[in-house]
């Protein structure tokens, strides 16, 4: 059971990194970006680039993923979304458009990088095993990182004047800008970081289970999950819904292993119980 | 639009649809697109049912589902029970709109991205329903459906059975075609009735239109059963005319495409499914021939189209109507 406790966390983890991302772009927008999954994916795929094929320092690959996705993720919001929200007369517009952005994403990756799986060398070598708990050293490593990501996230968010300024921007936009907060600006700093943090799992996480051009919606998906359980545009709640996720596919995985593979349909409709008994999430602003 | 127009407009449009596309199809030989044409309408049928469920404000990307859940109602009636197809058809759409009723008291109170995400989970819960439940036969999937039997009234032949046929494909095109006009026949007199007006209501303040005495639960679930009744149609037919029907025949990329089918034609027309499912599966098809960069190709269309007419390929008329 500990191993099962132990691999939920190192799940979890990863999951509410991913989780982040989302639903800070969703705070900021109102816009559910169905192409995060591909970012994540993309993200994957420079550092493979990087360190796998480059042979540079995984270092300054997982910084190549992080700025190439911010950059790429600044530029969406500037010349796609900010365009089509202004346009748009129904704010779900963006939806079309962030599907669009998916399927795009997922073209490029195939068209670069191809269908095969690619995985990188382990980043340190060796197994943890301390008779309970066996655990390889590169997954704690990279466990740990996330945890720092995210914690650095966190403290960004809460005491730097960028992060303010998006917490207001998430609050109340019109308010926000009425307070000299610029607008415009800070969507698309909160945008880039988003997409930033999609690169960065997806850096990370290539030195454990590798990356193939398939994976974006799946993972898409799951991120989805998480941001509801938590509740829709909440930092707090994404990193709690992404550790609640892990968990339940660790325990799930462990505990309904001799019924078949239902641990994710048994995930599926207790989510959909759980949301319709609590319809914002664990702590959702109403109908964000 | 004055009465006259629009009786013109109607007919002429049947004439596409029953006279002039099956003689140019015979004309050219190439009865391959009577297949691309089926798909086409039975799309537009469960984009409709979308369609209506973002007339009351909601974002449905659980279609896939009821499509899924009809193709395996009427699989398992005619394959297990031995029923005839076209008592099955009505079986599986009422199937649907009972089990939508059931799933949608206590997920319409949803809104925005929750509603959205709700019943994207939903298709794949759908999806591994299919897997896991011991009726659907799992992965292998519902395979040699028999083709629809004759349907005959006071023993007058109605519909000829479909396996004597010479043409099956001319015979599963008018069926589709006929159907879609139904269906949207009936959306049309949805959206231009009481009821529409209502739901209108429901689409811009619910608490508004709660307070003036609008039964807004009510309603939203009535439009919502509609809708999946759709899908479960179009799934029916669909499973039909393939003789199989998968755990993968519906999946979140169908459902996610109704949904673009709706914004793609326009969300503030009752038509914009039908040219948005037509124009999307044709532009699909046609970049076929560009091999590796298809979705390249359509995904940066898509983009474009999005970025320039947001608000769907209909307010193009709308706007040069207004004009001139």
């Amino acid at each position: 059971m500990e191993q099962v406790i132990a691999n939920g966390f190192y799940l979890g983890a990863q999951y509410a990194l991913i989780a982040l991302g989302l639903t800070l772009i969703f705070a900021l927008m109102n816009v559910l970006n169905f192409a995060h999954g591909q970012m994540y994916v993309l993200g994957g795929f420079i550092t493979y680039t990087v360190y796998g094929q480059l042979g540079l320092p995984f270092v300054l690959a997982l910084l190549a993923s992080g700025v190439t996705l911010a950059v790429i993720g600044a530029l969406m919001e500037k010349f796609l979304f900010r365009t089509v929200i202004k346009r748009s007369l129904r704010e779900e517009s963006t939806m079309l458009l962030a599907a669009a952005t998916a399927f795009f994403f997922d073209a490029v990756i195939l068209l670069i990088f191809g269908e095969k799986q690619r995985g990188v060398p382990k980043i340190v070598k060796g197994v943890f095993n301390d008779g309970g708990i066996i655990m390889p050293y590169d997954r704690m490593l990279v466990g740990v990182l996330a945890l720092v990501f995210i914690a650095a996230f966190v403290l960004y968010m809460q005491y730097s004047r960028v992060g303010r300024a998006m917490r207001a921007l998430a609050q109340d936009r019109v308010a926000a800008q009425l307070m000299g907060v610029k607008v415009d600006r800070y969507t698309m700093i909160g945008f880039a970081m988003g997409a930033m943090l999609a690169g960065i799992v997806g850096g990370l996480l290539v030195t454990i289970t590798g990356v193939n051009s398939g994976i974006g919606g799946p993972i898409s998906i799951k991120a989805f999950m998480m941001v509801m359980i938590g509740g829709a545009g909440v930092v707090g709640g994404a990193i709690a819904g992404g550790f609640i996720l892990g968990m339940m596919e660790s325990v799930g995985l462990t505990v309904l292993r001799e019924y078949g593979d239902v641990t994710y349909l048994v995930i599926f409709a207790a989510l959909m119980v759980f949301l319709s008994i609590r319809p914002n999430g664990l702590m959702g602003k109403p109908w964000g | 639009m004055t009465h006259n127009v629009k009786i013109a407009s109607v007919a002429a449009f049947l004439a596409i649809v029953f006279i002039a596309v099956p003689v140019l199809i015979s004309a050219s030989g190439r009865t391959d697109l009577y297949y691309t044409l089926t798909s086409v309408a039975l799309l537009s049928i469960a984009s409709a049912g979308v369609w209506l469920t973002f007339y009351i404000g909601r974002i449905n990307i659980g279609q896939g589902a009821y499509a899924l859940m009809g193709g395996y109602v009427s699989a398992i009636l005619v394959v297990t029970y031995g029923w005839s197809f076209w008592l099955t058809l009505p079986a599986a759409g009422l199937f649907c709109a009972a089990a939508s009723v059931a799933i949608g008291l206590p997920i319409l109170r949803l809104r925005g991205v929750y509603f959205a995400m709700v019943t994207l989970v939903l298709t794949e819960v759908a999806r591994l329903l299919a897997l896991a439940l011991p009726v659907t036969n799992g992965a292998k999937g519902m395979v040699s459906i028999p083709l629809p039997g004759a349907l005959s009234a006071f023993g007058l032949i109605i519909i000829p059975d479909f396996a004597t046929l010479h043409n099956s494909r001319l015979a599963f095109y008018l069926l589709a075609a006929a159907l879609m006009v139904a269906c949207f026949a009936v959306v049309y007199r949805l959206v231009h009735s009481r009821i529409g007006k209502l739901c209108q209501s429901l689409q811009q303040n619910e608490e508004l239109a709660s307070s003036i005495g609008v039964n807004i639960a009510y309603l939203r679930v009535i439009a919502y059963a509609v809708s999946s009744f759709f899908g479960g149609v179009a799934g029916a037919i669909f499973a039909a005319i393939s003789q199989s029907i998968y755990p993968s025949s519906f999946t979140v990329t169908d459902s996610v495409n109704f949904m673009l089918n709706c914004f793609l034609g326009g969300l503030g027309y009752v038509f914009g499914p039908m040219l948005g499912t037509l124009v999307l599966y044709f532009g699909w098809d046609l970049l076929f021939q560009t091999g590796q960069f298809q979705l390249l190709i359509y995904s940066t269309l898509m983009i474009v189209l999005m970025l320039f007419l947001p608000n769907g390929l209909l307010s193009l008329a709308a706007t040069t109507r207004k004009k001139g």
